[in-house]
């Protein structure tokens, strides 16, 4: 994994980069296009996060949720050059600050860090990617990933939920990825008046029986709210669906995000280093565990 | 369309794959091809509950309306899924509207019939309940996912 070859001193430093875009993606979410200000950027893995520093507010990891540019790798992981994209949510004093930030404007990020997807498992299966709310982040770049090798993979669904069609982020792209015949692209909302809405309605969960996958050779890659995961994961396991072809991307408080801290540890594994992206069968038992 | 083939569209249909034979050709000698166009009202609150559908093709929503805000979406049935259980317990009449979003196809079968079956031959009386009790399961699961309301709320931006 790119990360574990990076020397650790230079990794704990924030480099300077300047925001060159911003996308207002609903009322609480915007996407930042960013790039290094004296450097290079890291080449990156979809699934892979950054921590981006406010000055004087704070530090939060934050998914990679894109790039633009970058040479012959593409825009999806990175390299000399890229601009990256990172989709953030305001809940707190951080996350406020940097939705807050106009193009022009700089910001520190080190990384990018963690485990990304594993897509290698994939290869020569079928793939489900099933995301909620913020947990399309993560998941957009390995959907680009996966459809520029399309030929590894057998079936291709994504999933996609969120609470109503106005909290839907990559609205553009989801309506791109729907048209397509390769990759089978479904949204749901949790309820909506009218009929306007094209897609559906209910939990995300309710999507998955009507995806054609062989569960002896698929492989899940899952990320949202916590226990939306929770449910998605129970309803690929009735569905016969062993629990290491389940991946999911975790969420835990970060503070050095190399190991060293213990904020996020979750069993045995540290989220940063062994995650954010985990087998269920790996973390479905620590899960169960309830925390406060 | 023979029954024959209504036994092999429902292979396609979760809540009744794998019956076994005997019981399969009952139930799909109850069922006939149907088709909506977009916008039909396929079921409506409080009406006798006498049939079910399985959704063949396109997608069904199911509508409750509440006062002060119309119609409301609570959820829709594509492919593959089973739109009514009201047919199968008392007092047998909708709980909700459907509405064809798109054209339709499904396979209707006639729940009164099925449910006389059901008293003359407990095993298929047994087994439909366990199935249907089984997509209830998961709607509630579902309903119960909602009512977290696990995507929560940040705050607005400027
Ligand atoms: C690996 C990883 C990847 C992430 N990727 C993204 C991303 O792509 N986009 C994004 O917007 N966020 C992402 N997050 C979450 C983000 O890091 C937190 O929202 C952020 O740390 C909150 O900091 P704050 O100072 O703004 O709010 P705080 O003051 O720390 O918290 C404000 C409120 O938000 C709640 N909160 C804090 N963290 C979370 C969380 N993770 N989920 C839900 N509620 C939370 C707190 O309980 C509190 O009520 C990711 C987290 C991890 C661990
Ligand atoms: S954040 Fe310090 S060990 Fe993971």
């Amino acid at each position: 994994m790119q990360s574990r070859d990076q020397p650790r001193g230079e990794l704990c430093v924030p480099s300077p980069y300047r925001v060159v875009d911003r996308t207002v993606e609903t009322a609480d979410t915007v996407t930042l296009a960013i790039a290094p200000v004296d450097s290079l950027a890291r080449a990156w893995e979809p699934g892979q996060f950054n921590m981006l520093w406010m000055p004087a507010v704070g530090e939060v990891p934050i998914s990679i949720s894109g790039g633009v540019g970058g040479g012959a790798t593409g825009g999806d992981r990175g390299g000399d050059g890229t601009v990256l994209l990172h989709t953030i949510r305001a809940v707190g004093a951080v996350t406020r600050a940097l939705c807050a930030l106009e193009p022009g404007q700089t910001l520190g990020v080190r990384g990018p860090y963690g485990r990304g997807w594993d897509l290698d498992a994939a290869s020569g299966r079928d793939v489900v990617i099933v995301g909620g709310g913020l947990g399309l982040a993560p998941l957009r770049p390995v959907v680009h990933e996966t459809l520029r090798g399309r030929d590894r993979y057998g079936r291709l669904a994504f999933l996609a939920g969120a609470r109503t069609p106005e909290d839907l982020l990559y609205m553009s792209e989801l309506g791109q990825w729907r048209a397509r015949t390769d990759l089978q692209t479904e949204v749901t909302v949790d309820a909506v008046p009218g009929r306007e809405w094209r897609g559906d309605v209910g939990v995300v969960t309710t999507l998955l029986p009507r995806i054609p996958f062989d569960p002896g050779r698929v492989v899940a890659l899952v990320c949202g709210p916590e226990v939306m995961m929770r449910f998605v994961a129970a309803e690929l396991l009735r569905q016969g669906v062993a629990p290491g072809d389940i991946q999911v991307s975790l969420e835990r408080t970060m503070q050095c995000a190399v190991g060293s801290c213990g904020h996020c540890q979750l069993g045995s594994s540290f989220i940063c280093r062994d995650g954010p992206v985990v087998t269920w069968e790996r973390v479905g038992a620590a899960m169960g565990v309830r925390e406060r | 369309m023979t029954t024959r083939s209504i036994a092999d569209l429902l292979r396609d249909v979760g809540t009744l794959r794998d019956l076994p034979p005997d019981l399969l050709a009952v139930v799909s000698g109850c069922g006939r091809n149907v088709h909506f166009d977009t916008g039909t009202t396929i079921l409506r609150e409080a009406e006798p509950a006498d049939t079910f559908f399985a959704v063949r093709h396109g997608r069904v929503a199911l509508e409750l309306f509440a006062p002060g805000r119309g119609e409301v979406m609570i959820e829709t049935i594509g492919p593959g899924g089973v739109l009514g259980w009201s047919w199968l317990f008392p007092p047998y009449r909708w709980h909700f509207d459907a509405v064809a979003l798109e054209p339709v196809q499904a396979i209707a079968f006639d729940g009164a019939c099925l449910r006389g079956k059901c008293d003359d031959d407990p095993r298929l009386g047994y087994e439909l309940t366990r199935r249907f009790a089984a997509t209830l399961i998961d709607r509630l699961q579902a309903t119960r996912l909602r009512l977290l309301d696990v995507y929560g709320d940040g705050d607005a931006i400027p």
